[in-house]
């Protein structure tokens, strides 16, 4: 018998284990679920840590205003299946509440003000963990990113003072008002997710798939056709199959021309690639070089 | 060309392979960076987007060549400086293998980055330049990777294009590392001439050193044997969460969940449960994906115990004949993170698998030269130095060696004040073993 795990398994093992951690160690952690691919491997990966028990921490989404109706209808299925309970949080409060300032244009969009909106939920629900699901794969300034990331009681992150984290020893301890975001997938590359989506039969929103849908195309990138945002002089939407590598906001995120209707042929698409995930559908990285380590700084996820 | 690079490590959605941790140490400028920049690019993990951002930005900065080393600094003030400050984690695949590369820094002020970087690693591969030979800090990777117990040492003497790819100065330097690693505790030492500039075997076979037979560094990386690295032989299950869900379904169930620290557990086990010291058996193996009929590392998995006892997080279970070192006292080897120096009779949070407690530093026997390895008596341990403490901690420890367990046998040390992790400690072994539970209170 051997006794090597495939490194799926290996990957899978230790985000188990942070997820054991962190319900140890701290008093009240919160999952939160964008209905994207990465917190779709972090619920089944939570069932794996607490099953046959309940999760002992809720579900939480930032919820934009301006998701993809799909993606919602695909979160409220997935929690319902589950059975855990979910919390929805709404950049439009901020915005009615006047903790944040809709931006106006074009190129307007609320990715930024979502930062408010979860940092504000945090401090009101007494959170003192969120797991998120970022990787380290995606972007440079993630690379350096500990699996227990902190931040102080202004959600800050501050890349100097971060903490050794040594063999699979994680510490979590914090004073009160501040909180740590813990990353149980940060060694999982993007095509690491979809093998294990597809390893564990997970459902995942249509608009990872090829779709037919009106798009406008924006600095070499296509966004989705919505009353979301406005078309600059030029702009003409077109008919196109797409698919999405990200879910976030439809004001920034950006699809690619795809046929692909499967998993198989998804993976088989991003396999061929040559271009990030970020790189190809993010704007909002697209802004600076430094930009997502600027984002991080102020508490953005 | 090796094995896997052809098919661009991306094979098919249900593909296995093996995961390897490893990783790099070097002076500044030995090229660290670039050889790393070159695995990633000609295993073909770099993409477009990345690539013109680096053959912008070396443009920008006048560097005249395309700078791999881009690819891997990440914070801004590391960019400004253009040095690697702190351990950057990257991935890279091929068809055998998925490799987690932690790239830390070299100078003497960053022992800290390299411990770290160095304690999950199977391998770590130094970088010699070939003009420069070995410096002190070579001297310093090669003994903070014994330290730390990394199974397999790869010597990368770099940039061979610079010496006329010359195998006497190659064999000069095998020579004198092979000399200077003989006073060291290292199992698997391999040396490798390449040019990380060129690319003269990295991932394909040099033609300019065809005197050189071995195998191209990914090469290695792909084909090195790690599954014996693990302790099969103790059984060690921390008990990280007890998991009773109280639900009609599951009224009754009681399972305690974990990760796998050594040994391999089955079913009807025969187990003892330490501190406590109650015996049972093992009535089951549970994962979310069913039963299983063997644990074994670094495995997450749920025990049944066949009797109803009191166990909790931070208990241990084990094979009775097999135990762990019971003791309130203990020696080991620390290296300091933190900015205030550790003291004799200082008190820290001490984190062990899944218990936590306090520590007391009874003495500070010595601090280790890591340049000469000299033993030499101290006051303190400053920041980035390593020295051998005895400890006194106020609950039992259920520890190992840590030259025969690195889960079992390795601690973090915790600042009560401001919670940083100040300490990495390696277990040399017990004072006094304890038979159970008792022993004065830690005032
Ligand atoms: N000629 C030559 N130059 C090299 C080689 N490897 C790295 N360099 C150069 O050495 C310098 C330092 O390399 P870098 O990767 O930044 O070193 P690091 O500080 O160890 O990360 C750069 O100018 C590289 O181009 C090599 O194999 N041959």
């Amino acid at each position: 018998m051997s006794y090597e795990l495939p490194h799926l398994q290996a990957l899978e093992a230790e985000s188990i284990h942070i997820f054991r951690e962190v319900a140890a160690e701290l008093e009240r952690p919160v999952l939160l679920f964008s209905g994207g691919k990465d917190s779709i491997v972090l619920l089944r990966l939570a069932e794996k840590a607490f099953r046959p028990a309940g999760f002992p921490f809720p579900i939480m989404h930032v919820d934009t205003g301006h998701n993809f109706p799909e993606v919602l209808e695909f979160r409220d299925r997935r929690i319902a299946e589950i059975g855990e309970r979910l919390i929805v949080s709404h950049v439009q409060d901020s915005i009615d509440a006047g903790r944040a300032v809709e931006e106006t244009g074009p190129r307007a969009s609320r990715n930024r003000l979502q930062t408010t909106t979860l940092l504000d939920a945090i401090e009101q629900h007494g959170f003192d963990a969120a797991f998120g699901g970022a990787r380290r794969d995606e972007e440079r300034a993630r690379a350096k990113e500990r699996v227990f990331s902190f931040r102080d009681d202004f959600g800050q992150w501050d890349p100097k003072r971060q903490r050794p984290e040594l063999w699979s020893l994680y510490n979590g301890r914090i004073n009160r008002g501040e909180h740590v975001r813990v990353f149980p997938i940060s060694n999982w590359t993007e095509l690491d997710v979809w093998r294990y989506i597809a390893a564990e039969h997970l459902e995942v929103p249509s608009i990872y798939f090829a779709h037919t849908r009106p798009v406008f195309e924006r600095d070499g990138m296509l966004y989705a056709h919505s009353p979301h945002v406005e078309l600059i002089g030029g702009e003409e939407p077109f008919e196109v199959s797409v698919r999405y590598r990200t879910v976030g906001d439809m004001t920034c995120t950006g699809a690619v021309r795809s046929e692909a209707l499967t998993l198989e042929t998804v993976v088989a698409e991003i396999a061929a690639t040559r271009i990030t995930e970020r790189g190809e559908t993010r704007a909002d990285d697209r802004v600076t070089e430094a930009a997502m380590e600027d984002r991080k700084r102020e508490g953005y996820f | 060309m090796a094995p896997g690079a052809a098919t661009n490590g991306h094979a098919t959605l249900t593909q296995t392979s093996e995961l390897l941790r490893f990783a790099t140490a070097g002076s500044v400028d030995d090229g660290k960076s670039t050889l790393i920049g070159r695995l990633l690019f000609d295993s073909k993990q770099i993409l477009i987007d990345q690539l013109d951002h680096v053959v912008q930005t070396s443009e920008r900065r006048g560097d005249g060549y395309v700078n791999f080393a881009l690819l891997t600094d990440g914070l801004r003030a590391e960019r400004e400086q253009g040095i690697t400050i702190d351990v950057a984690y990257r991935y890279f695949q091929t068809a055998r293998r998925k490799f987690i590369i932690a790239d830390t820094p070299g100078h003497e002020q960053y022992t800290r980055n390299m411990v770290t970087g160095a304690s999950t690693a199977d391998l770590s591969v130094v970088l010699i330049d070939a003009r420069k030979g070995v410096i002190e800090q070579t001297r310093r990777h090669l003994y903070i990777a014994s330290l730390l117990r990394i199974p397999h040492l790869v010597v990368c003497v770099n940039k061979m294009d610079l010496v006329d790819y010359d195998e006497a100065v190659f064999d000069r330097l095998v020579y004198e590392v092979t000399d200077w690693a003989a006073r060291l505790d290292i199992v698997d030492i391999t040396f490798i001439p390449i040019s990380a500039l060129h690319g003269d075997n990295v991932v394909d076979r040099s033609s300019a050193m065809s005197w050189y037979d071995g195998p191209p560094l990914l090469y290695h990386l792909e084909h090195v044997c790690i599954a014996p690295d693990r302790n099969l032989a103790d059984v060690r299950f921390p008990v990280q969460w007890v998991i009773r869900p109280m639900t009609a379904e599951h009224h009754d169930y009681r399972g305690y969940a974990g990760q796998v620290a050594g040994g391999v557990l089955r079913p009807g086990d025969e187990v003892v449960v330490l501190p406590g010291g109650q015996r049972t058996r093992i009535a089951g193996i549970d994962t979310y994906d069913g039963e299983i009929d063997a644990a074994f590392p670094t495995m997450s998995v749920t025990l049944r115990l066949e009797d109803d006892i009191d166990v909790s997080r931070g208990d241990m279970i084990c094979l009775a004949e097999d135990p762990p070192l019971v003791a309130r006292e203990i020696e080991a080897n620390v290296c300091w993170m933190g900015e205030r120096p550790l003291m004799p009779g200082g008190r820290y949070a001490i984190k062990h698998t899944t218990r936590t407690a306090r520590a007391l530093v009874e003495a500070l026997e010595h601090r280790i030269d890591v340049n000469t390895l000299e033993h030499e008596p101290a006051a303190e341990l400053a920041l980035n130095q390593i020295g051998r403490v005895r400890l006194r901690v106020s609950s039992p420890m259920l520890v190992d060696p840590y030259s025969r367990n690195r889960t079992t046998g390795s601690f973090i040390l915790m600042d009560e004040a401001t919670n940083d992790t100040v300490g990495a400690g390696m277990v040399v072994g017990a004072l006094r073993a304890l038979k159970g539970p008792d022993g004065p209170e830690l005032g």
